[in-house]
């Protein structure tokens, strides 16, 4: 069966994200006031796999071994069906 | 001896790495392009700088789960010397061969200029023609250059003498304003743990005769020399 996982790789709470404070200054230069900015990356994966449970783990073994860096990122993922 | 350059798809410093062995330095050296693997024992390899597969994902995450990295894990395993400039370094701590990561720089831009260096460990394979303290002037040009590493790890390499250069200014001082990319603790050079390892940021390749501005980089290829030759 054909399973999608959304994958979003943020950084770690308190790790800086410089790319995210140079985009709320942006923002702020076009007037909008925000209190907080943060970004993500996201993938939609799409395996031919038994089960959704499946999916997910081949899923976090990607995230574990390539997409993200458990130094600095924590990874969600979601199955759909 | 001999040493090898890899080469991957975006790598970019490999005709300067090879050009200060081979040309300044005077060792056989071999540039090899990764898909032919490692394929004899070398006495060094060096992981160029660059932006290979385009700093795709996170810089040095693609060459890092490329094959030929299987190869370099296995000649540092051995107890061989393995160096890795800028693109090198990231690819370096994305393999697991040091802790921590380089990420983007704390200010998000590209920084190519001079920088000054504090010689943290003069005993390495690769720092012993340097005086522990010493300051060295090399220059630095990333934009993932920042070192990051989980709590308390930054000290603890320092501790066990595995921090090859420190950001400094001129008088050798580690200060914020001598960090340029807002590395933990100014840390630029790291020793993988059995010492063979070494990743960093600055390009001594590019400053390693006297007509670049400063040859203070030749002496640590002179120093993995040195090394290979005592064994």
């Amino acid at each position: 069966m054909s399973f999608t996982a959304k994958i979003t790789i943020s950084l770690k709470e308190g790790m800086l994200d410089p790319e995210a404070r140079a985009i709320r200054h942006a923002l702020s230069n076009l007037g909008f006031e925000t209190e907080s900015l943060s970004a993500a990356r996201v993938f939609f994966i799409t395996m031919d796999v038994p089960g959704a449970g499946d999916a997910r783990k081949k899923a976090e073994e990607m995230c574990e071994r390539l997409l993200a860096n458990p130094v600095i990122h924590s990874y969600e993922i979601e199955v759909q069906g | 001896m001999r040493f090898a350059v890899l080469q991957f798809g975006g790598s970019n410093c490999d005709h300067d790495a090879y050009h200060v062995v081979h040309d300044v330095c005077g060792v056989d050296c071999d540039l090899i392009w990764y898909k032919e693997g490692i394929t004899r024992e070398y006495d060094a390899v060096i992981l160029p700088g660059g932006f290979s597969y385009g700093d795709y994902l996170r810089a040095g995450a693609i060459a890092t789960r490329t094959p030929v990295m299987q190869d370099v894990l296995r000649h540092a395993d051995a107890g061989r010397l393995v160096l890795g400039i800028c693109n090198g370094a990231q690819i370096g701590a994305e393999s697991g061969l040091i802790p921590g990561v380089f990420t983007t720089n704390a200010y998000p831009k590209f920084i190519c200029e001079w920088v000054h260096l504090r010689v943290e460990n003069a005993t390495s394979p690769f720092t012993s023609q340097y005086r522990m303290g010493e300051v060295i002037r090399i220059p630095i040009a990333h934009k993932e250059g920042r070192y990051v590493v989980p709590p308390g790890v930054g000290r603890q390499l320092l501790d066990e003498g595995r921090v090859a250069f420190r950001f400094c200014n001129e008088e050798g001082e580690c200060t914020p304003e001598s960090n340029p990319n807002g590395s933990a603790l100014n840390i630029t050079g790291v020793l993988g743990d059995k010492g063979n390892v070494l990743v960093m940021m600055p390009h001594p390749e590019r400053a390693a005769e006297q007509i670049l501005g400063s040859a203070d980089g030749r002496r640590l290829f002179a120093s993995m020399i040195s090394h290979i030759e005592n064994q």
